[in-house]
């Protein structure tokens, strides 16, 4: 911790300098964001977006509302349920993976994870097939279904990972004392799972919620989540774009994940850690 | 036998379903794409007739997938390259603890949190190309701070616009990157560190020689983080670009394919190649650090 005199000085002025210099560099597109959000049409120009605005106003951000609002609906129900059901799953499945072992139980495991990083474009097309065979192309049961499979293999490594640090000596007390697998869970595992469930449903909500490959590939538009509604707006090239109501909807359509990781940051950090596979 | 089933079967049982639905989900639904892609059913009618594959050379002929392949290049190498050594050095400057550390931590790793489509909206108008005289954007910025030799064409430079367009993943990214790196600084014993300060080591020396070796399973697990997400490159192109030519990348060339040509071979022909490409990086990878975790 403690550095030589003279060198230290000028780590301690430059150091401090640098990482301030890229702190502002980080919040720059924040700040057009927000400047821009909150003011009128007319003064949206792209070419006074650095300044503050002239005259605040609300307008772009209830014309933001208005447009995104089916979308914002529709990304809380499929954030909200894929997430919920990724987590018990994960629960699951770390639990047997790390405490309730089978043969070939590593094998399986590393099978899973593979499922993390395929590239979704290499199931897309048979999956908008099988989606639709199922009757549930273009609905938001479907995206659900697509989050919560796709969403197995980090979820389990989350909890596995997490699992694996409870005792075995505590496995085998209950097993000994006649306790089944299911028992088990309920009475030693699941009482101690709250952060590994914290991690998981801030893991989930923000990447289902951030999701536009799916909602793209197998949505329709009474399924659109907020992404691609957001996408939609900010797009058409046909009409003059209103900055304003622009900057409006990015925010709006962030507000949700950023709450997550302002008020939760410290489990928000350990999913992130988890997705590295070495916790 | 039996009596040991007992206590391993309900495990697998319990398991079962997911291991069903990643079997069909991923697996075989890679496999279904492979029979798209060797099939030639060039449109959405005719049958799946086996053309031995014929598509996999074909598509190098087509006019745009030779740039799609190069531009995915020039976006990784600098994507990649960007978070890995930002993310590294603000870690390095954050390693001895610093005043306001968490706000900085905080405000490096936001826009993990923003999704791709919202990071695009943004970074598209931050990029905007337009001319000297009614320059907005950075390339305002850069004239008001008498820098306007910066500015440039950003994304919609034909040679080197991928770089441009791998800022905004940098801006993205490279706060995760930095908090791997400080959790590996942070790993690293104090005792090792001290150790070789007593060997008369500068400060300088005990990193090259103690603190960075040891942070090479975290460089190896950011390459590979970063490497796959550069791969699969999808909404910030459609959010920033959308389908033009001059950012066209394989993760937009399976959608055009798909919904704009209507040309499924190609498009699922154009899927395997990427997840080749994926697997080549992650499947060693993997293999790699279970074996490492189960000999632990």
């Amino acid at each position: 911790m403690t550095a030589p005199a003279g060198a230290g000085r000028t780590a301690r002025i430059v150091r401090p300098a640098v990482l301030l210099l890229f702190a502002v560099l980080f919040l720059m597109p924040v700040y057009v964001l927000v400047v821009t959000s909150f003011k009128p049409l007319q003064e949206a120009d792209p070419g006074s977006a650095w300044n503050l605005p002239a005259h605040w106003s609300t307008s772009g951000w209830s014309a933001a509302w208005d447009t995104l609002r089916p979308g914002l609906e529709n990304s809380v129900k499929i954030a909200v349920s894929g997430s919920l059901i990724s987590a018990v799953l994960g629960s699951l499945n770390g639990y047997v993976l790390s405490k309730w072992r089978f043969p070939g139980a590593d094998a399986v495991f590393t099978l899973l994870l593979f499922g993390m990083f395929i590239p979704y474009q290499a199931v897309m097309i048979p999956l908008a097939g099988l989606l639709t065979d199922m009757e549930l192309a273009g609905t938001i049961r479907g995206l659900v279904l697509a989050h919560v499979v796709y969403g197995i293999p980090i979820c389990t490594l989350i909890f596995r990972n997490y699992y694996v640090t409870i005792p075995d000596e505590l496995i085998e007390a209950a097993r000994v004392d006649g306790a089944g697998m299911l028992r088990t869970y309920r009475s030693i595992v699941l009482p101690v799972s709250a952060p590994a469930f914290a991690v998981t449903l801030i893991w989930q909500f923000t990447s289902i919620w951030n999701d536009f490959l799916f909602a793209v590939f197998l949505g329709a538009p009474g399924s659109w989540p907020v992404t691609v509604m957001l996408n939609n707006t900010a797009g058409s090239g046909a009409v003059a774009v209103q900055y304003d109501q622009q900057m409006a909807s990015a925010l709006l359509a962030s507000l949700p994940t950023l709450l997550v990781y302002l008020l939760l940051g410290r489990f928000f950090m350990r999913g992130l850690m988890a997705g590295a596979l070495k916790g | 036998m039996t009596r040991r089933a007992r206590t391993w079967l309900p495990g697998l049982l319990l398991v079962l379903p997911s291991i069903v639905a990643i079997g069909v989900f991923v697996y075989g639904l890679i496999f279904w794409n492979t029979r798209v892609a060797v099939s030639g059913r060039h449109d959405e009618v005719s049958p799946y007739r086996f053309d031995r594959g014929r598509n996999f050379a074909d598509l190098w002929d087509q006019p745009s997938w030779p740039g799609a392949v190069r531009h995915a290049l020039l976006f990784t190498v600098v994507f990649v390259l960007g978070a890995l050594l930002l993310g590294a050095f603000l870690a390095f400057l954050m390693d001895k603890g610093i005043r306001g550390e968490a706000s900085f931590r905080a405000v490096y790793l936001f826009p993990m949190a923003i999704s791709f489509i919202a990071c695009g909206v943004v970074w598209r108008w931050l990029m905007n190309p337009a001319p000297p005289e009614r320059a907005v954007g950075l390339n305002q910025l850069f004239g008001e701070l008498r820098l306007g030799a910066l500015a440039n064409g950003w994304w919609q430079d034909p040679d080197w616009g991928m770089a441009a367009m791998a800022l905004p993943a940098v801006w993205q990214m490279s706060g995760y990157v930095m908090a791997l790196y400080l959790a590996g600084f942070r790993s690293v014993p104090e005792e090792l560190r001290e150790a070789a300060r007593v060997d008369g080591a500068s400060e300088w020396k005990v990193y090259r020689h103690v603190v960075f070796p040891q942070l090479r399973p975290v460089t190896l697990s950011a390459l590979i983080i970063l490497g796959h997400i550069s791969l699969k490159v999808f909404d910030l192109i459609m959010a920033i670009a959308g389908k033009q030519i001059i950012t066209y990348v394989p993760a937009i060339a399976t959608y055009v394919e798909v919904f704009d040509r209507h040309d499924p071979a190609n498009g699922a022909t154009i899927a395997t190649y990427l997840l080749l490409a994926v697997a080549l990086l992650v499947v060693p990878y993997l293999v790699w650090s279970v074996r490492a975790e189960r000999a632990r």
